[in-house]
């Protein structure tokens, strides 16, 4: 099939999901107005969330979630066998995400607490990186869907990957958001990467850097600027540890 | 889908279900039936341990709803607003009226779009032999049109009045981040009066579906609505009598660990208890709006229902009820004009719990605070949590009553599916 003189591809996708929320998978059921040929475009060959069908004969393995178990290490492993491209989709799956928080606390203490004595398996919270080679990291708590219809135009059209280079900070500019450093709150938004539209300083809240640094992120003049209007060395790392995706920042 | 109930004749059976689909997280399903007598039927929670109560310790009160929120990617509006009446209650803040409602408009968007995504792309593909709702977009157009038009107003509304879809960011300690505009809601408003043809449409497509013929007697917990029918706060109420006010939740659930199951369960008096739309349906029935109860009415629906299939006409009935009852609060928002939407909160030690009815049921999160106004210790007991039990033994009296002449491994393994997935299972939610 040709569209704009352009061959389609129809890639052969799967999803998968580890430890996390669901959350992103269900935003490729979202944003309905383009639902049909979102679907149209591609080919969803196993899909445990939304679908009955299952091949293993897929090009695409969009994986969501963070690595958590054993038996999770050996199910990523083997997707990556099958699979052409391997995307992480989301904060968990790129960074390890909120679900790494729990590696600050001592894992048999946690397992007593929740489960008195009779603990689970689990092991440290890693990112899909720490675990197989990725092709392709698109991050976001949840992810934009907007972003993955981007990726599917790539692989069906060829059309050019999104890149943000760029911070929040210009997509609150972009939508005349008030900054919320004026209002006198923390915002990782000068440091964090663009594609989101920024929902959360419009939507009454400092950004808390779900999808990871911008590209050369200018630490030392955030810090400054943080640290100007009085927010503590504690505030700030708390943001910054949140999502995981700031490992590089001491 | 007509079953017949003849007395059950030498027949062996078997359903191995590992990870069942069209359900958000991983569970399985395991029957065994031999020379007509059930060996064993089980439903097993192997989702990853998560460890939200440990990770919640230490976390300031500002970023506990953020944090709670990502428990679920499917309720996030409800683990937010339980997490932050949890707080409210530790600190005794007292949130506007204004948040109050729009707190409300935000938890009807959830469940729109929760109870959509639920009846039409999980649960309907059972009733139409279909794999999954996306053959539909050929198939049924006007069905598949339906779904996602009634999904994708729900989300508008969510993003409208919590900031965003999945995750929000408005609903805050205190109340709401900001008051949306005027015409943006007056323009929702106008878009929640098309959605009433699309649900007389759903109700048509729902009547075509045949429900199994099961009951099982159930003891059916959610909030009690004084008033109006509950979402936020107030006290609990058992279908067997039992009532708690909301921070006695410990005795409507007593959590408790079991071997094979990542997810605690829960009981009261028997063996378990159900929650979720149906429990919700039966406990306050006549606080339905009245458009709801006449949907409710059309498919005889009453209180008290202990079919758990027909968890999934409650869901619609309460679709009904949020989009009726969303354009109520919308012009009582538009008509009381421009207010404030955030108390003052003052951090102070104490010990707080909030209970909201997500839409797969009752849902608590309990915390307890330093003088920083940090977390020292929290639990949360979720929906699902509180249905693992029940599902277990609904699947045992649901075997041993079709284990019968003519069932085949192939039938039994989709009727088991299609009961489980009658209860919207949220799965890695309730393991947290």
């Amino acid at each position: 099939m040709r569209f704009l003189n352009i061959e389609q591809k129809r890639p052969r996708i799967a999803v998968f999901d580890f430890t996390g929320c669901e959350g992103c998978e269900l935003q490729l059921v979202n944003k309905e107005e383009t639902l049909g040929p979102f679907l149209d475009a591609i080919e969803v060959v196993s899909f445990r969330e939304a679908s009955t069908a299952h091949s293993d004969d897929y090009e695409v393995a969009l994986i969501d979630g963070a690595v958590t178990r054993p038996d999770e290490v050996e199910r990523l492993k083997a997707i990556r066998k099958r699979a052409k491209l391997l995307v992480a989709m989301g904060s968990c799956a790129c960074f390890g995400g909120v679900a790494k928080l729990k590696n600050a606390f001592d894992l048999d203490e946690a397992n007593r607490e929740v489960y008195g004595d009779l603990p689970k398996e689990t092991i440290p919270a890693m990112a899909v990186k720490d675990v197989v080679t990725v092709d392709l990291q698109v991050p976001g708590c949840p992810v934009s869907k907007s972003e993955i219809e981007r990726v599917v135009q790539h692989l069906a059209y060829d059309l050019p990957l999104p890149s943000y280079a760029y911070p929040v900070c210009l997509e609150c500019k972009q939508r005349y958001t008030v900054c919320r450093f004026d209002l006198g709150e923390l915002c990782l938004g000068p440091i964090t990467r663009a594609g989101c539209n920024a929902p959360c300083p419009a939507g009454g809240m400092g950004c808390w850097g779900c999808r990871g640094p911008a590209e050369s992120a200018n630490y030392e003049e955030f810090f400054a600027l943080a640290a100007e209007r009085g927010f503590s060395e504690e505030e700030i790392q708390d943001r910054l540890r949140f999502f995981g995706g700031f490992e590089e920042v001491k | 889908m007509t079953l017949s109930q003849e007395s059950p004749k030498k027949i062996d059976l078997h359903v191995d279900v590992h990870h069942l689909t069209r359900v958000e997280g991983h569970g399985n399903i395991k029957v065994r039936v031999v020379g007509g007598q059930l060996a064993e039927a089980r439903w097993d929670i192997v989702e990853t341990p998560r460890f939200f109560e440990v990770m919640l310790k230490g976390k300031h009160y500002t970023a506990a709803g953020i944090l709670a929120a990502r428990i679920c990617g499917i309720c996030s509006i409800a683990h937010c607003l339980a997490s932050v009446r949890a707080t409210e209650n530790a600190f005794g803040v007292t949130v506007p009226e204004s948040a109050a409602k729009l707190r409300l408009l935000a938890k009807h968007g959830e469940t729109l779009q929760s109870h959509a995504l639920h009846v039409f792309f999980l649960a309907a593909p059972d009733f139409l032999a279909l794999p999954s709702a996306i053959p539909l977009k050929d198939l049924k157009p006007e069905v598949f049109g339906l779904a996602a038009r009634l999904k994708g107003l729900a989300n508008r509304i969510c993003d409208v009045v919590a900031g965003r879809t999945t995750h929000p960011v408005s609903i805050q300690v205190g109340g709401m981040g900001r008051m949306p505009d005027k015409y943006v809601l007056q323009e929702l408003k106008s878009q929640l009066k098309r959605a009433v043809d699309d649900l007389d449409a759903a109700v048509a497509v729902f009547q075509t579906f045949e429900i199994p013929d099961f009951v099982r007697e159930t003891e059916f917990v959610s909030l009690k609505g004084e008033r109006t029918y509950p979402f936020i706060g107030g006290r609990l109420l058992s279908s067997d009598g039992a009532e708690q006010p909301e921070s006695d939740y410990r005795a409507m659930t007593n959590e408790y660990v079991t071997e094979d199951n990542t997810s605690k369960w829960c009981k009261i008096s028997r063996e378990s208890i159900a929650v979720g739309a149906l429990a919700r349906l039966n406990n306050n029935y006549h606080r339905l709006h009245p458009k709801a109860r006449e949907v409710a009415v059309q498919f005889a629906l009453a209180p008290v229902c202990h079919n758990p299939f027909m968890n999934n006409v409650a869901q619609l009935v309460e679709c009904v009820h949020a989009v009726h009852d969303s354009m109520r609060i919308i012009d009582d928002l538009v008509d009381a004009g421009p207010a404030e939407t955030m108390a003052r909160v003052k951090p102070s030690p104490g010990q707080g719990v909030g209970a909201v009815e997500a839409p797969r049921g009752i849902l608590y999160h309990d915390y307890e605070y330093d003088e920083q106004g940090r977390i020292v210790r929290a639990n949360c007991v979720v929906p699902t949590t509180q249905n693992n039990a029940n599902i277990h033994y609904d699947l045992k009296a649901f075997v041993e009553r079709f284990a019968v002449d003519g069932m085949t491994d192939e039938k039994l393994e989709l009727l088991c599916s299609t009961l489980v997935r009658a209860y919207d299972p949220c799965i890695s939610c309730s393991v947290h």
